[in-house]
């Protein structure tokens, strides 16, 4: 689960890892109120998607850049009005873009250098990993790429926690010292407690600043958190904003269903993760686009399959739609007969490919064929596969 | 022959008086396996009946250990108390935990391994489909079925199928045994980003087992396990092996499902691992229906006979 920026910087503070003053705003009277809380003078003004970018991303209304910096308050009141309500484009929000519905004002820091740190999952060693370089405030990818001697790691043992000489390396590693060593080594040691005990998947700082005057800064603060450990932390939960998701999906995910929409025109409905992703690449390997990921779990019941056919439908780029179920512990009879009631209530028009296999697979084909509905049957994934992308194009 | 299970391998099920963990007992006992036991705290005295079984069910993996011999126990334990379940079975010394579990905690599962280290436990999963070592009776009955896999799609042989998917995993298996090729063991490893046993764990295991003729490596997106698995394999293994990896389609960043299937950067793609499979000589399932067709054709390649 992802959250914005202002969240992740309220946990920051929170935790003792400090970040420039702010205060948000979701209305254009609330700009005044927001900006009251903060000094006159140089304000950086932020808007609020789940997506990075932002400050190279572009709004639909041709006004660019989604993060500004505005030397006083009254010009940064004048700037977050072209950004709220407005849609921002980047390259990870994809052509659609993202609705700005909040702004985030703060004090624009004075910088004396940037730096990078993260906090994640190391798979490798199933460790936490913090990372850290000297070269903040750019894509770290590429540094990664071109500079792999200026990214540092360091893994955690999770039977200790994070160990001050690990803190010391990374800050002799950073060229911090003096004061700016002190705060750093705090900074880092507060935001490994943030993730640890928030259960965070990812913490992502870029950039960390130092200023004139000594302070270490998080400028920037990108927080995901594990959903499978949010059953503990409510108050994670209750930064969720479902603005940010796709509708579907939410929809999707009252009744289980694992979906994830995509560019394509071919829908998918399959049982199992690594089934549905591999329905999608066949759909691929044959022509066609995959118009999504719909995950229906080990079980596929009646309510299930309903439900999926619904929200496939309201993805109005779908042309045609396959079924791909294994039908291993669960009768495939069973399975076909959800299929067919639920074909029948959403009055499905759109060319349908099902490839069913499995337990008790002759009797489930068999209800299939007698339904009188206008589907295809496959019979191997190939073959199902050849089938939709034939009916589609 | 077999690995890590054997169709006389004793098991625990831990969860056995929840609906899963029920479900999956029963069809465990009718595939003909060794369920001698099952673990739910405060229910211990009481008994797991289905047919003529009655299996005794005891308060704590220890107690059920020692009262039975089992050396395996299968967890169907929810998610909050599963990495507890897992670390029971490592106290009462067990050979193999196989977690069912899906959703558990990452944090947990960190913690988790972290104290695993050093014990003689192997864990395999979490988020996984279990474990298969088919029979010889009808639909391979007489075997050892550990989780939620079907067992009637098994057939007794001479195949090794490793994934971290479990419909992919029937998929391949349905594939070799609707072509008449029989299976030494099908292995689970689990959808999470931290898993007890990877690819490689396994691959090793089956390049040992004399039985195992020919390997079916089947991954995905996210991680390096299985570019780990296929450099292994380049080095050390003569023995046929097909592999596949799902998720050429999905997008960066997003989670397809498993937890462990986000594709981080540009080396754990679906592109990047299937060009180090062909680099480590291991036949590539062009698509899913091609499973078992490509480890046919490296078989062929190598002059190895799968049946």
């Amino acid at each position: 689960m992802n959250i914005h920026e202002y969240q992740a910087k309220a946990i920051f503070e929170k935790f003792g890892v400090p970040v420039p003053k702010g205060a948000v705003a979701t209305t254009p009277a609330g700009f005044i109120t927001a900006l009251d809380q903060l000094p006159e003078g140089p304000t950086m003004v932020k808007s609020q998607i789940h997506a990075g970018g932002r400050g190279k991303g572009t709004f639909t209304n041709g006004f660019k850049g989604g993060v500004k910096f505005c030397k006083t308050k009254a010009e940064a009141q004048a700037m977050a009005a072209n950004m709220l309500g407005n849609t921002l484009v980047t390259i990870q929000t994809g052509p659609a873009g993202r609705k700005v519905q909040t702004i985030y004002f703060t004090v624009a820091s004075e910088i004396k250098k940037e730096y990078y740190l993260a906090i994640l999952l190391d798979r490798n060693s199933s460790r936490p990993v913090i990372v850290a370089s000297t070269e903040g405030g750019v894509e770290i990818e590429k540094v990664a790429h071109e500079t792999p001697e200026k990214l540092f790691k360091i893994l955690i043992d999770p039977a200790y926690g994070l160990a001050d000489f690990q803190v010391r390396e990374l800050i002799f590693k950073l060229g911090f010292t003096g004061i700016e060593a002190k705060n750093a080594a705090k900074l880092i040691r507060n935001l490994y407690t943030a993730f640890w005990e928030t259960d965070a998947a990812m913490i992502e700082v870029n950039p960390l600043i130092t200023t004139p005057t000594g302070d270490v800064l998080a400028l920037d603060a990108k927080v995901s958190f594990d959903s499978n450990a949010l059953y503990r932390h409510p108050e994670i939960v209750a930064l969720r904003d479902l603005n940010e998701e796709d509708s579907k999906e939410i929809e999707a995910s009252k009744y289980s269903l694992s979906y994830i929409a995509l560019d394509g025109n071919i829908a998918c409905l399959v049982n199992g993760a690594g089934l549905a992703m591999s329905t999608m690449d066949i759909i691929q390997h044959f022509g066609g686009t995959p118009a999504n990921f719909l995950d229906v779990g080990g079980g596929a019941s009646k309510d299930q399959v309903i439900a999926a056919f619904k929200i496939i439908l309201g993805d109005k780029n779908v042309k045609g739609i396959l079924v791909n179920i294994f039908g291993g512990i669960m009768d495939c009879n069973v399975i076909a007969t959800g299929i067919v009631a639920a074909v029948k209530e959403v009055g499905l028009k759109l060319p349908l490919v099902v490839r069913l296999e499995g337990n008790n697979v002759a009797a489930g084909k068999a209800t299939l064929a007698a339904s009188g509905l206008a589907l295809v049957s496959g019979d191997t994934m190939a073959d199902a596969a050849q089938k939709i992308v034939k009916l589609v194009a | 022959m077999s690995i890590l299970i054997t169709p006389k391998t004793k098991i625990i099920v831990q969860g056995i008086t929840g609906d899963f963990g029920g479900r999956h007992a029963k069809l465990s006992l009718d595939y003909g396996t060794q369920v001698v036991a099952g673990v739910t705290p405060g229910k211990g005295g009481q008994f797991f009946e289905h047919g003529t079984h009655k299996v005794p069910i005891f308060n704590s993996v220890a107690d059920a250990a020692q009262a039975t011999g089992a050396s395996v126990s299968v967890i169907f334990v929810p998610p909050p108390y599963a990495a507890d379940a897992i670390l029971e079975c490592v106290d009462a010394g067990l050979d193999l935990a196989v977690a069912i579990t899906e959703g558990i905690p990452i944090k947990d599962m960190i913690r988790v391994k972290r104290a695993m280290q050093g014990s003689k436990t192997r864990l395999l999963g979490p988020n996984c489909p279990g474990i298969v070592t088919p029979g010889n009776g009808k639909d391979s009955s007489g075997g050892c079925r550990i989780g939620i896999a079907p067992g009637y799609i098994h057939k007794q042989g001479h195949v090794g199928v490793v994934s971290r998917s479990g419909t992919l995993t029937y998929e391949a298996v349905f594939q070799l045994t609707s072509k008449n090729i029989g299976q030494t063991t099908c292995v689970g490893i689990g959808g999470d980003p931290v898993n007890g046993t990877n690819h490689l764990d396994v691959i090793k295991l089956f390049n040992a087992d004399p039985e195992t003729h020919g390997i079916i490596l089947i991954g995905e997106i996210g991680g390096n396990a299985e570019v780990e698995a296929a450099r292994w394999i380049k080095a050390n293994c003569t023995k046929p092996v097909a592999g596949f990896i799902a998720g050429a389609t999905a997008p960066a960043g997003r989670r397809m499902g498993h937890a462990g299937a986000i594709v981080g950067g540009a080396e754990d793609t679906a592109a990047a691992k299937i060009a180090v499979f062909k680099e480590c000589g291991i036949e590539v399932a062009v698509t899913p229906s091609d499973m078992a067709d490509a480890l046919l054709r490296s078989a062929k390649a190598k002059g190895v006979t799968l049946t």
